[in-house]
């Protein structure tokens, strides 16, 4: 059952990776550019996912990392005049000190406090961003714009597939790195440490050091992203890294699933699509259809929660063991509980592997 | 001087809103543990049924009481119906649900009422009470209003059973069960006298900061940091840290930074109380037992 479980696996993967690199050669201009937002999101949520799915520390202000990354690189490349790839790592660089010196304070007390933090950090972040103090390097409330980045000469793509491409490429060395990271013996102390700290620390895991690195790494993660949203929009301004950016990342991994790295990808979708729908919706309905992506979040939050803590993800997983028992009950095989109905009971820990 | 004692004024008047917002986050911390992220939308919201009520012509005060009512039912509703399914949940769920509810109320409000922003009308008009000169009309009575909430919270959970039950549901739910008190009803009340509270201090927000979907987002911000200054289980010292940072801010906004970055005065608040003294001025120091 196992073999047939990591086969399916295999073969999703697989058929993602075929219809993401399909996908520029066959979509229009606006979709692509769509689908590298997509993936931004996507590996800013892989990011949060490991710290608050895998570690339980709870971060309401991932925008503010992002934001980070994203001036980062918008400042390395317009006034120390840095190609983009390498101002987008020193920016991820950068984010993974300041999620590090972030993570210190969280240390002496529960995730409630974290996330009192966090939260503030979101929503003070894009009044210090328009700082004029800063104007001269931030560009203050007027923001920054970039030149996009063309693709190498010789290939034949246009400016949105090449980014598209990067995009795809960073996701997918970030996804397989999260995953290694998840699947191993950093991931078991991480999830120890969520669900028995006390335990964990008995065990010899090192929490305070586990936790921090693991902060910085998330911001690492939101960083990156942050950069490579900066070359593909073009543009940064203090508006756009406000609370509903961070909140959009956290409803993401809620509703693709928590502690599932694959779930992202739906979460990404599900907050590219929901404004852009509602956005088209409010021709027909005015302004209150301006309301509407806040209440789909809302009302999705607390149903998934309620009725679906593992996210899609986790559904799609508890429906092909469902299958798969159902198969497996029509042969006399004994079928041991793999023990992922309990856990999925509470929140999936494993992440992806049962 | 005179500017000096005017932003004082001003910081004092604003306190007063953080100290009842902080109050209020309080009031739920100490039955549940929880901080309820929600809050500041509540308020909002219940700012604008008042507002709504002011609008279709009637008297301030009716809409203020009218409001408060209200307020208390919905919370009750809230905790019964949203908060209450999750009471055994980690704290990351309730997290969630509690954002959840503030992104929920925070839309309503916009297809209800609108986007725009609107002015909302002050009952204290003509001459202030007290510190002519260096506060407006409005800034006095809502240092009156505030202190009278402070004084009937306070004199609700010293003098009467209820309040007497509801302390004892918070700190030891077992035994209070034991004696007969109905605790999961305690904590709906709870819900309900924080909404209450909360929309006092939307009411006496709204015409300084006027009333639009987001205007809560840096009151429930300076509350926060009032509520950890002050140590997140004192009510006591809540209202003083909610005193404490309306009138920090106010001075450091106006002297220091800039009015321009004052929310990042409260994120600063925040950090720092957390890095030094992360049960605030007088709080209790948490010891876990393993």
């Amino acid at each position: 059952m196992a073999d047939a479980e990591n086969a399916l696996s295999l073969l999703v993967t697989l058929a993602v990776a075929v219809i993401a690199l399909a996908f520029p050669f066959v979509a229009s201009g606006y979709h692509i550019y769509q689908g590298a937002q997509v993936l931004i999101f996507a590996i800013a949520m892989l990011g949060l996912n490991l710290l608050t799915g895998f570690n339980g520390q709870i971060s309401l202000g991932h925008g503010a990392f992002f934001a980070i990354g994203c001036y980062g690189a918008a400042i390395l490349m317009t006034k120390f005049g840095l190609p983009y790839w390498a101002a987008i790592p020193a920016a991820s660089a950068v984010c993974f000190v300041a999620g590090f010196l972030f993570g210190f304070p969280a240390l002496r007390f529960g995730g409630l406090y974290l996330a009192l933090a966090t939260f503030a950090l979101a929503v003070a972040a894009p009044q210090i961003l328009s700082y004029t103090g800063f104007d001269a390097i931030t560009g203050g409330s007027q923001g920054i714009t970039l030149a996009k980045p063309q693709a190498p000469i010789g290939l034949k793509l246009t400016s949105d597939q090449w980014l598209y491409l990067v995009c795809l490429a960073s996701g997918a060395a970030l996804y397989w790195a999260a995953r290694n990271l998840a699947r191993g013996r950093i991931g078991r102390a991480l999830i120890a440490i969520r669900d028995q700290p006390i335990a964990a620390e008995t065990m010899g895991v090192n929490a305070a050091l586990y936790k921090t690195t693991c902060f910085g790494v998330s911001a690492l993660y939101a960083g990156v992203a942050g950069g490579l949203s900066a070359i593909a929009v073009g543009f940064v301004s203090p508006e756009s890294f406000g609370l509903s950016l961070s909140l959009a990342f956290l409803v993401g991994i809620v509703v693709g699933g928590l502690a599932s790295l694959g779930g992202v990808l739906f979460g990404a979708l599900f907050i590219e699509f929901v404004p852009n729908i509602a956005d088209q919706l409010s021709v027909n309905f005015g302004e209150s259809a301006k309301a509407l992506p806040g209440a789909i979040y809302g009302a999705l939050l607390i149903l998934v929660m309620a009725a679906m803590p593992t996210g899609v993800a986790g559904g799609a997983r508890a429906a092909t063991n469902a299958v798969m028992r159902w198969l497996a009950s029509s042969r006399p095989i004994e079928v041991a509980n793999d023990g992922g109905a309990d856990v999925a009971a509470k929140y999936e820990g494993k992440g992806e592997s049962p | 001087m005179g500017e000096f004692l005017h932003q004082l004024a001003s910081g004092v008047a604003l306190g007063g809103v953080y100290a009842i917002m902080a109050l209020a986050l309080v009031m739920i911390y100490q039955a549940t543990q929880l901080i309820n992220f929600a809050q500041g939308e509540m308020a909002m919201f219940s700012t604008y049924f008042a507002w709504k009520l002011i609008d279709l012509g009637e008297p301030y005060w009716l809409a203020f009481f009218a409001t408060v009512l209200v307020s208390f039912i919905g919370g009750v509703v809230i905790e019964r119906l949203i908060v209450r399914p999750f009471a055994n949940a980690p704290v990351l769920a309730s997290v969630i649900v509690f954002i959840g509810l503030s992104l929920i109320f925070n839309a309503l409000a916009g297809w209800l009422y609108g986007y725009s922003v609107q002015s909302f009308d002050s009952p204290f008009t003509g001459k202030p009470w007290f510190g002519a000169g260096y506060m407006s009309a409005h800034e006095s009575g809502s240092i009156v209003v505030t202190l009278a909430v402070l004084a009937l919270v306070y004199a609700f959970f010293r003098f009467t059973p209820l309040g007497l039950a509801m302390r004892a549901a918070a700190q030891n739910p077992v035994s209070s069960r034991l004696v007969g008190i109905r605790v999961g009803w305690m904590l709906a009340i709870g819900w309900g006298l924080a909404a209450a509270i909360g929309s006092i201090a939307g009411m006496m927000a709204a015409p300084i900061v006027y009333l639009d979907p987001n205007m809560m987002g840096g009151v429930l911000l300076y509350a926060f940091a009032g509520a950890v200054l002050g140590g997140i289980d004192n009510p006591f010292g809540a209202a003083v840290g909610g005193f404490a940072v309306g009138v920090l801010g106010n001075l450091i906004g106006a002297y220091l930074v800039g009015d321009e970055v004052k929310l990042s005065v409260a994120l600063a608040i925040i950090i720092a109380v957390l890095v030094w003294r992360p049960s605030g001025l007088f709080g209790r120091r948490l010891v876990a037992r393993v």
